[in-house]
């Protein structure tokens, strides 16, 4: 259960992180998911998250997004409960490709309006000034032509920059995006790693879970190298070091996980 | 016999313009609910909540209630028990949806057996569209108006709930709610359709339009109208055929709404299986190979339906 310090919700929301998770353990039936990990992150600062398939990645957003009701530990999100932080639309998530339909009759400009639906009507009736808060997020995302595709006709950068535009458009304080370069191009690689760090620079912060690890130091300014529990966190160069990475990727953590596919092993990139 | 006459004879007789209201009237609203039915991937549950109804209906006649508050009611209590089963065992949706719906069918049966006199068994599975009363006229049409008013005004909501679960928790909306909001109606769907078509057919209306329009649309609003567009014509072709031929309405009604699907699934541009295999000639001789288009649904993206597994989303899914 989330333990709430109502003294710290009251008191100073400001100086709180913008991501608070202490000592949280979550357990799947008999797989131990995330063992005692804590980790914090502060607003305009983005952090790469780490780890093999299986790793507990997708499980510690699952936790930060309230979806789960973890064992052990507590997860805040700008001082207060996730339900508190949820409900005032500070935090928006982008799934990984898998986890869209690219079939759903939606287009383009259907899903980043979506990102406004909690501040709206009960109807979810779009004025004016949403209109062009959607305008605007397609503009800086470079989709502005393509908004009346259906996404699933777009390509893989377009596709993850769609749903990039709807976090802008909700203007969401903390970004959680699981696999953000996951079948991505070059190009649309450089224009998403631009697009992350003009967000952090107006004070967002960003967590992200990623294969590609080669992207994390130019990237990101933090770094979490998760395996069930933080294995190491800090300034990318301190983290991906050759003994970090063998425990993450290599023979340590073999006998449970598989490894990551060979373009994301810690050899390719050394 | 020329065309004017051909459509206005049926007409004078009460009982047709009545079957026609009442059929028109249903097959509007599950057009419409289809829609969102197909896409969350609970065209089962609608399979379930239309057979669960049964005891329902033999209760109310019983009783001496209006039909229809018998059908919601076990409507209700089906999904209710569908979702307890489910959220307190390791089974699969599929698997407890099929435990609960048999059960609570065979239960309507054997209320009914015990009092054979009463309930005409073949009237409730296999409607009566052609008895019914003025009276129930109007209470098709009253429930059927109110489930297509909160369908319309909370669309934005269900179509959310439908594309990405997930983002309307993280923004703060109660998914819980909102799905429990589409099976209450799903149900009053039910209570309306059951009068049409019978408990047996009511599921093709809940599935089949949407599936049709899905065929032919890219955007939500192009979808809910094509699916409505289309079923009105079935409906009255139905209601027509089956005048004219002197055959079921309710069955009459649903093999015109499969042969417009099948008609769809033919010819619709692009992804129509008509023009695929003209395409794959087409591109076999040589002739405009370059031409085609990359579309949504024809080829790679099919292969992910919304049953795929949605990582951190998935435990989002599962309050159903």
């Amino acid at each position: 259960m989330t333990t709430v310090h109502p003294a710290e919700t009251a008191d100073a929301p400001t100086t709180s992180p913008v991501l608070a998770v202490r000592g949280l353990s979550v357990r799947y039936n008999d797989v131990q998911a995330l063992d005692d990990v804590t980790l914090s992150l502060d607003a305009g600062r983005i952090c790469g998250l780490i780890g093999v398939n299986g790793s507990g990645k997708s499980t510690l957003f699952t936790s930060l997004m309230g979806l789960l009701v973890p064992q052990h530990g507590t997860v805040e999100l700008f001082g207060m409960p996730t339900a508190g932080a949820r409900k005032q639309g500070l935090v928006a998530y982008m799934p990984q490709a898998e986890g869209v339909d690219w079939t759903f009759p939606v287009s383009v400009v259907d899903v980043v309006a979506m990102g406004l639906y909690g501040r709206l009507g009960s109807a979810r009736r779009l004025r004016a000034a949403d209109r062009a808060a959607v305008d605007e997020a397609l503009e800086r995302v470079g989709l502005a032509d393509l908004r009346r595709r259906q996404i699933g006709q777009l390509s893989g950068g377009q596709r993850k920059r769609v749903f990039i535009a709807r976090s802008i458009a909700q203007d969401a304080r903390l970004l959680l995006l699981d696999e953000p370069f996951a079948g991505v191009d070059r190009a649309s690689q450089t224009t998403m790693t631009h697009l992350l760090k003009a967000l952090r620079d107006e004070g967002r912060s960003v967590l992200m879970s990623t294969h590609d690890l080669a992207g994390v130091p130019e990237l990101c300014d933090e770094a979490v190298l998760l395996h069930r529990r933080v294995l190491a966190q800090g300034v990318p160069s301190e983290v991906l070091t050759q003994g970090n990475l063998a425990l993450a990727f290599g023979p340590a953590a073999s006998d449970d996980s598989p490894p990551a596919s060979s373009s994301t092993t810690p050899e390719g990139n050394s | 016999m020329d065309i004017v006459a051909f459509v206005l004879e049926p007409l004078q007789y009460g009982f047709l313009t009545r079957a026609l209201a009442v059929t028109v009237a249903a097959a509007v609203v599950a057009a419409v609910l289809s829609c969102w039915l197909i896409l969350m991937g609970w065209s089962l549950m609608g399979d379930a909540v239309s057979h669960a109804v049964l005891p329902g209906v033999a209760l109310s006649y019983i009783i001496g209630i209006p039909f229809s508050i018998g059908a919601f009611v076990f409507g209700a209590a089906a999904v209710a028990l569908i979702g307890i089963v489910r959220s307190t065992t390791k089974l699969k949706a599929d698997t407890v949806i099929g435990v609960v719906f048999t059960a609570l069918f065979a239960a309507g049966l054997a209320i009914v057996s015990a009092t054979p006199s009463q309930i005409d068994l073949m009237h409730i599975l296999f409607g009566n569209v052609l008895g019914v009363s003025a009276a129930e006229v109007w209470q098709v049409l009253v429930l059927g108006a109110l489930t297509l008013a909160i369908l319309l005004f909370k669309r934005r909501d269900l179509t959310l709930l439908a594309f990405d679960r997930t983002h309307a928790h993280v923004i703060g909306l109660n998914t819980r709610l909102l799905s429990a909001l589409l099976l209450g109606l799903l149900a009053l769907t039910v209570v309306v359709g059951l009068q049409a078509v019978g408990i047996i057919l009511v599921v093709a209306m809940l599935i089949t339009p949407g599936a049709t329009a899905f065929l032919l649309s890219r955007s939500f609003d192009r979808m809910l109208v094509i699916a409505v567009v289309l079923t009105v014509a079935a409906s009255i072709t139905g209601i027509y055929a089956s005048y004219y031929l002197d055959i079921s309405t309710g069955a009459a009604v649903v093999l015109c709404q499969a042969l417009v699907f099948t008609v769809v699934y033919l010819v619709a541009r692009p992804d129509g299986v008509v023009w695929q295999a003209l395409r794959r000639v087409r591109s076999r001789t040589g002739a405009g190979s370059g031409t085609d288009r990359p579309t949504a649904g024809s080829t790679a993206t099919q292969a992910a339906p919304a049953a795929m597994p949605r990582s951190p989303g998935a435990a989002a899914r599962g309050d159903a």
